[in-house]
């Protein structure tokens, strides 16, 4: 049985942190839905790291652990267990197309709350946010209508109240 | 205060202050910087082995056998590619190491320049932490940052790549700083509750059993005397790891022997009757446990380890402990005596009747032969005439010799016993004598080898002979890599493809080749002699024992088998083909 968590991982910002992260869900056969990093604090050279995983309980407890222990890790927790938190991501879509098309885009993206980045004749830029699955749907929708490229930033999330990682 | 230095004298002195004395390397382009500090400063001695593989080995038996880090000096490129098997096989078995490595100059990172290889990239996997050097600002203090890590929480191998430039630039040095590591903190006392619990159940246990392994030689000397206090005091049975073996003495009535695949009966029938196991500093690892899904079905498990990574990985704890082995060994025993809790000692002695009938079954024993050397006979007499003295350091290659030196020969301490467990590296128990016979100049240094493994790194007869390393290395040899052999006769038919050893070397003669003694046994009355003169010479030896080519290394629980279904001899293994899950094991 198998669950999807949302891991965010604070790392000292230096050279090779994320091969080691990356190595290591490679090297241990752990999937990675997705992952992103950035730096969230240049004072103290730290970033975060925001994966989603999908494992069984006792992977996931093993990801952690083995995430944990990598030198340059201050601290690993998993948002899912935690409990209530916010998640998002952000996607970048070209859709092209003429006529009819390009008018259903165009209201389609209207109903999902996604703005539109650029345009041209024949062509949109739509900028869409919001959880996982919703941009699957948005995208899915999008594709009869003159998908050509999508960019996404994968998950990241941030636990609700007071409490800081 | 902060006078210039260049960034090989910044490496050395740091090596000093972290208490270095012993460096195992071999130079190149890319080092001589180092080699030239080197060269002008007598705090450490360098010793040169002969191929950096053996650098890394002979680092890793002088750190097992001290409790020290041991250090690893190699040049870019090919010396660091070189490295790679004794760095993961560090990592595999929890040893310390630091292995400086030298780079290409910063500014020809990444051109494919003349012995350029990714060492930072291809050690990544196979340390607990690498550096690459960038800014000789921070060039001391990563070096004191590499011992920290290499020595703390759970031990293992560090590299620290160092571009030559950076070599060569001046600095300015930093002595170790008395602040802890900003990020890595390893835990080492346990949670009290958790070893209040844990005792508790110790308690009420009707079947409890110690299992210990390589964590409690890890946490030091003090942590395997705990240990032999808590085994007496509970009056419970103790099983040992390949790597834990010497944490509880070899003599102790209460010790069963090594358990897993290759270990004892009664060891492994009291793992899988058990009804508390008691881990402390072992990982669960698959040679120990076998089919996991009938692993010692009836048990609470209590698991002890520095890791939190090696809890909950392969088998389930019901009470977990993150901490040092020394440590919690001592709140446990100080609670089980505040508590005066003690066993129930009927329950106790009935389980104790249960394990003595297991112990009937002798499973050591093996049929003796007058006219052919059994290995374990040569095993049993090698015991017998260095039985008594304390200062017999044993290592091993890899393959059947290695595990009857595990069933024979008794450890009554630890880090005296060097073997490579987790890689299970051919070409580790040469190099590995050298680093002891290092740090123990006076002490008798033996390596079981055998004839294949050995032949892996035998080109350090040379650093031998030049540093007069009297290391004895004392080969069962069956003219096979017997326990390949072995395995292609249960699980393949007995099609022994490409496990039979021909052409080997006359090795009396390559032993005198080096400046060495060469000895041989070919029948069992010769065995004695070639003993005891093997001790008596003040030189290194090879003592070439021509054992029974057929020998198999029982009991064995095959792969992918529960432990009550282990095989006690040949008559066994005809009787119970391995299963096809089985086959798919390694
Ligand atoms: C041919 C061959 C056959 C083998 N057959 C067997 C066999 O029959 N039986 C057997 O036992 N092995 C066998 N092995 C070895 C096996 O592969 C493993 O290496 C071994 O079982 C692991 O030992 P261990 O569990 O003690 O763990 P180690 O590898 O020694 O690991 C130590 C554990 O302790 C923890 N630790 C480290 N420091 C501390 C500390 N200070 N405090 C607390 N915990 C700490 C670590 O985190 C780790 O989890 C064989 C190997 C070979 C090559
Ligand atoms: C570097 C390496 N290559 C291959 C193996 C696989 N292997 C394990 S034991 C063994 C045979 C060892 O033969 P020998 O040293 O003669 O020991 P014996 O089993 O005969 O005692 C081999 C090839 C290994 N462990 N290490
Ligand atoms: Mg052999």
């Amino acid at each position: 049985m198998t669950e999807r968590h949302v891991i965010a991982v604070l790392v000292d910002n230096e050279p090779g942190v994320l091969a080691r992260v990356i190595g290591l869900f490679s090297g241990r056969g752990y999937n990675i839905e997705s992952l992103t990093v950035s730096e969230v604090d240049a004072e103290a050279g730290l970033s975060r790291i925001n994966v989603v995983t999908i494992g069984t309980p006792m992977i996931i407890e093993q990801i952690k652990n083995q995430l944990d222990r990598l030198v340059p890790v201050h601290s690993v927790r998993d948002l899912t267990e935690e409990g209530p938190h916010v998640e998002t991501e952000l996607a970048l879509l070209k859709v092209a197309g003429q006529g009819d098309k390009r008018v259903e885009a165009l209201r389609i993206a209207d109903i999902f709350g996604a703005k539109v980045d650029d345009t041209t004749l024949e062509s949109f830029i739509f900028r869409l946010d919001g959880q996982t699955e919703k941009i699957d749907r948005f995208i899915g929708l999008m594709k009869p209508l003159g998908l050509i490229e999508v960019a996404r930033t994968g998950a990241v999330a941030i636990s609700r109240g007071k409490e800081g990682i | 205060m902060s006078q210039e230095m260049t960034g090989s004298e910044i490496v050395l002195r740091a090596l000093v202050d972290q208490g270095v004395d012993t460096v195992f390397g071999y130079p190149g382009g890319a080092v001589l910087p180092i080699y030239d500090a080197l060269h002008v400063q007598n705090s450490i001695r360098h010793i040169l082995v002969r191929q950096e593989g053996g650098a890394v080995h002979a680092a890793e038996g002088y750190a097992r056998s001290t409790g020290k880090v041991g250090v690893v000096l190699v040049t870019s490129g090919p010396g660091a590619t070189n490295a790679v098997t004794g760095l993961t096989d560090a990592l595999m078995d929890s040893v310390p190491v630091v292995c400086l490595t030298g780079q290409v100059p910063t500014h020809l990172i990444g051109n494919d320049a003349f012995q350029e290889a990714d060492t930072t990239g291809i050690t990544r996997p196979c340390t607990k932490h690498n550096y690459l050097v960038k800014d000789i600002d921070g060039l001391a203090q990563t070096v004191h940052e590499a011992f920290y890590v290499a020595r703390s929480g759970r031990p293992g191998p560090v590299v620290i790549d160092l571009p030559k430039d950076i070599l060569q630039g001046k600095g300015s040095y930093a002595p170790p700083s008395v602040n802890g590591h900003r990020s890595y903190k390893p835990k080492r006392k346990g949670d009290i509750d958790r070893i209040e619990e844990a005792a508790a159940a110790m308690a009420q246990a009707e079947r409890p059993l110690f299992y210990c392994g390589g964590g409690v030689i890890n946490a030091g000397p003090k942590a395997s005397h705990l240990l032999t206090e808590l085994v007496k005091l509970t009056g419970f049975p103790c099983t040992l790891t390949l790597m834990g073996l010497g944490a509880l003495p070899a003599s102790s009535k209460q010790f069963l022997g090594m358990v897993g695949m290759h270990g004892t009966y009664e060891s492994n029938l009291a793992m899988h009757h058990c009804d508390l196991m008691i881990n402390i500093g072992a990982r669960f690892d698959d040679r120990v446990t076998g089919k996991l899904d009938e692993f010692a079905p009836h048990s609470k498990k209590i698991h002890v380890d520095i890791d939190p990574s090696s809890i909950n990985k392969n088998v389930r704890a019901d009470i977990p402990i993150v901490g040092d082995a020394a440590h919690v060994i001592e709140d446990l025993t100080k609670v089980w005596k505040a508590r005066q809790y003690r066993a129930d000692r009927k329950k106790l002695d009935a389980w104790w009747a249960q394990i003595d009938e297991w112990r009937g079954r002798d499973c050591l024993k093996y049929k003796p032969s007058d006219t052919l050397i059994k290995p374990q006979y040569a095993l049993e007499r090698l015991r017998e005439l260095t039985r008594g003295r304390d200062d017999v350091f044993v290592t091993t290659e890899v393959g059947q010799h290695q595990m009857w030196a595990a069933q024979f020969l008794p450890f009554e301490k630890p880090n005296h016993w060097m073997t490579s467990g987790g890689l299970g590296t051919m070409g580790y128990g040469l190099p590995a004598a050298m680093g002891v016979q290092v740090a123990h100049p006076d002490a008798l240094v033996i390596d079981v080898a055998g004839e294949a493994s050995v032949l892996m790194n035998i080109q350090e007869m040379s650093t031998v002979a030049q540093y007069r390393l009297p290391v004895k290395i004392f080969i069962l040899n069956n003219e096979y890599m017997g326990m390949v052999r072995q395995w292609q006769e249960l699980l393949h038919g007995g099609r022994y493809s490409e496990s039979y050893m021909d052409s080997l070397p006359d090795f009396v003669k390559l032993a005198e080749s080096f400046g060495a003694v060469g000895l041989r046994a070919e029948k069992p009355e010769d065995v004695d002699g070639v003993i005891e003169e093997m001790i008596a010479v003040d030189k290194a030896v090879i003592a070439d024992i021509l054992v029974d080519k057929a020998e198999n290394c029982f009991p064995m629980i095959p792969s992918g088998a529960a432990h009550h279904k282990m095989l006690l001899g040949p008559e066994d293994q005809a009787d119970n083909p391995v299963s096809e899950e089985g086959m798919v094991l390694v």
